[in-house]
């Protein structure tokens, strides 16, 4: 393990927590200051998809539509047509399978450059329950051409993430969630859509993780160096897609067996898209943590991931069956 | 506008109805009613209204024409391809392999067209983006959203509307194509809309009606709509027959989704063809 400037200084130490949509509400309110063409939408839900100081700086560009998420979407298409740089803003939910068909033709069959970012996605989301706890988002949205998809871990990751959605050009997904998240990342860590970091280099077993999952499964990392002798890789795939396919094989070529770790069904997000390369490429043991095929409900965020199974307990758990497996 | 001008816009009305069924008959496939019921209204917005440059597809000074009910693309192909943006050989595309002129149509594809659309109710909500680019950055073109009337039995029709009031669009002009005929039959059967004008009322728009197979009344009523700017979204309910200028297919649901057999696409040129014989003898 060699943990270096690129990682947080206090990560295995109690690291401040800080909640990803707070990022992005300051980078979209940096990007409102450096670009004339970036326009803010929201749902109802500005507050909380914190694009106020936004709306505060800019009130001529930016467009409270009320609850009409589907209106929202195709009218960001609309805006991204005109040339303007749309931020449409709402909850995992309702900005992926409330408006699937409005985002698969007005904005990936017309190729409009319209960036879907959205917050409070999965268990995490909490006390609200299983209504508003998206876990299907990243399957819905890599399966739409044109459509790329980005799952920051941090705080410093989604600032960078939401900088790199803005100048990417065509469609993005950028998703984010409610509650306060460990500080991974440095400003030195390197982010780039669609090339996933390398947390921690191991020989043993190869953990892929993105969003919310990625702090547990380096602590998983740790725990299962310390406790078991086994050396693990962790890999931060923020992008599912464009998907980092050639890190991934790199990965499992020098660790010959994986771990996956979402916030998602287990089906269709970042399980699905290591399964699809590595069964092509280099089959590998995939071991994986993920809802089971359920809806979650209300509780507090992290006794809703110890009941659903998001733990570093149940990652170093599959990381020793991925392990066992190889033999 | 003078008499010829009206004349003229007739004649190109035939020219579209005319090519609608020879689009349609060489497709073997698509929809026959919709697009001859709006074929008068299409003469008139791309001979005359619409600011447009085929020659300059992508000119910024242009008006947008957005079709929302994507179904009814026949006429938009022929009426594009009658203004040069494309050969007219290639209507003999329309809904096969490798073609631009796809079932519904395709941005990506084909210069001229604004928005991809076929799932309806969104072309409207595209349209209302546009319109919001247009006010944010002052520009003077006006945004057509053309519309079928079963289209507004979706729901985010009506979020659209109640935004391009609430944004005081008034370089937005919604046209419905008040024909009352949608797949499963009769509008009026299958989810009635009407009072449809107080309806948008309600929505705090400046409605207009009129005839939409009378060129007077389209060229009329669009200059009364174009020339209303009261801080308010616009919206012409045209009233229609599907399948207008085809005596066997007027009003009648089956021809909304069916294209003619030889036989019938030979009596529907005939009958054009008198029709235009006629217009060519009423000398303006």
């Amino acid at each position: 393990m060699n943990a270096s400037k690129t990682l947080h200084p206090a990560l295995f130490d109690k690291p401040e927590k800080k909640a990803t949509r707070d990022a992005f509400g300051e980078a979209l309110l940096e990007l409102g200051k450096q670009n004339p063409n970036v326009v803010a939408l929201t749902a109802d839900l500005g507050e909380s998809v914190r694009t106020a100081a936004f709306e505060k700086a800019f009130p001529e560009r930016f467009f409270e539509v009320g609850i009409c998420e589907q209106f929202m979407m195709a009218a960001a298409a609309g805006l991204a047509l005109e040339g303007k740089i749309p931020f449409a803003t709402t909850f995992a939910n309702f900005g992926s399978g409330r408006v699937y068909d409005h985002v698969r033709q007005s904005v990936c069959y017309n190729r409009a450059n319209v960036k879907i970012a959205v917050t409070h996605a999965g268990l995490t989301l909490g006390e609200d329950g299983a209504t508003h706890q998206m876990l299907e988002d990243l399957g819905m949205m890599r399966t739409l051409p044109h459509m790329t998809v980005v799952n920051p871990c941090d705080f410093i990751e989604t600032r960078k993430a939401t900088f790199a959605v803005a100048t990417w050009k065509g469609p993005c997904y950028l998703r984010m969630g409610r509650s306060g998240v460990p500080m991974i990342t440095t400003e030195q860590t390197p982010f780039e859509i669609g090339k996933s970091n390398v947390l921690l280099e191991g020989s043993d077993a190869s953990i892929a993780a993105c969003g919310v999952m990625v702090y547990p499964a380096l602590v998983a990392a740790k725990e299962l160096e310390e406790k078991h002798k086994i050396s693990v890789e962790v890999v931060n795939h923020h992008t599912l897609k464009p998907f980092d396919a050639k890190q991934l094989v790199k990965s499992a070529k020098k660790c010959g067996a994986l771990v996956t770790a979402e916030e998602h069904q287990r089906t269709s997000g970042l399980r699905a898209a290591c399964a699809e390369v590595l069964s092509e490429s280099l089959p590998t043991p995939i071991q994986y943590v993920a809802v089971e095929d359920s809806f979650g409900e209300s509780g507090k965020p992290d006794q809703l991931l110890e009941k659903y199974g998001l733990t570093t307990a149940s990652i170093v758990k599959k990381a020793l069956a991925a392990v066992k497996m190889k033999k | 506008m003078d008499k010829k001008k009206i004349h003229e816009l007739k004649l190109k009305a035939n020219t579209l109805r005319q090519d609608v069924i020879t689009t349609l008959l060489a497709a073997g496939a698509g929809h026959t009613g919709g697009p001859l019921g709006m074929a008068d209204v299409f003469s008139a917005l791309y001979f005359h209204f619409v600011k447009h440059d085929p020659k300059k597809p992508h000119w910024d000074g242009r008006d947008r024409v957005v079709l929302s009910n994507g179904h009814i693309c026949a006429i938009l192909y022929c009426a594009l391809a009658e203004s040069g943006y494309l050969p007219k050989e290639e209507l003999k595309t329309f809904r096969k392999i490798n073609s631009r002129l796809q079932g519904h149509p395709n941005r990506s594809d084909l210069p001229g067209v604004e928005t991809s659309a076929g799932s309806l109710g969104q072309g409207i909500c595209v349209a209302v983006g546009m319109a919001l680019a247009g006010k944010l950055d002052k520009k003077p073109h006006t945004v057509y959203a053309l519309m079928g009337d079963g289209e507004l039995n979706e729901g985010a029709c009506w979020e659209a509307f109640l935004n391009a009031h609430k944004f005081k669009l008034d370089n937005l002009l919604v046209m419905v194509d008040r024909n009352d005929i949608q797949i499963d039959g009769f509008g009026h059967d299958v989810l009635p809309l009407d009072p449809l004008p107080d309806k948008f009322k309600a929505f705090g728009f400046d409605v207009f009606e009129g005839n939409g197979n009378d060129m007077e009344q389209v060229v009329k009523t669009t200059e009364k709509a174009l020339k209303t700017k009261n801080g308010k979204p616009r919206v012409i309910l045209w009233r229609t027959t599907m399948g207008k200028g085809v005596d066997f297919m007027e009003n009648l649901p089956k021809w909304h989704g069916i294209p003619p057999t030889q036989e019938q696409a030979d009596e529907a040129l005939k009958q054009l063809r008198a029709q235009r014989t006629k217009l060519e003898a009423e000398k303006p």
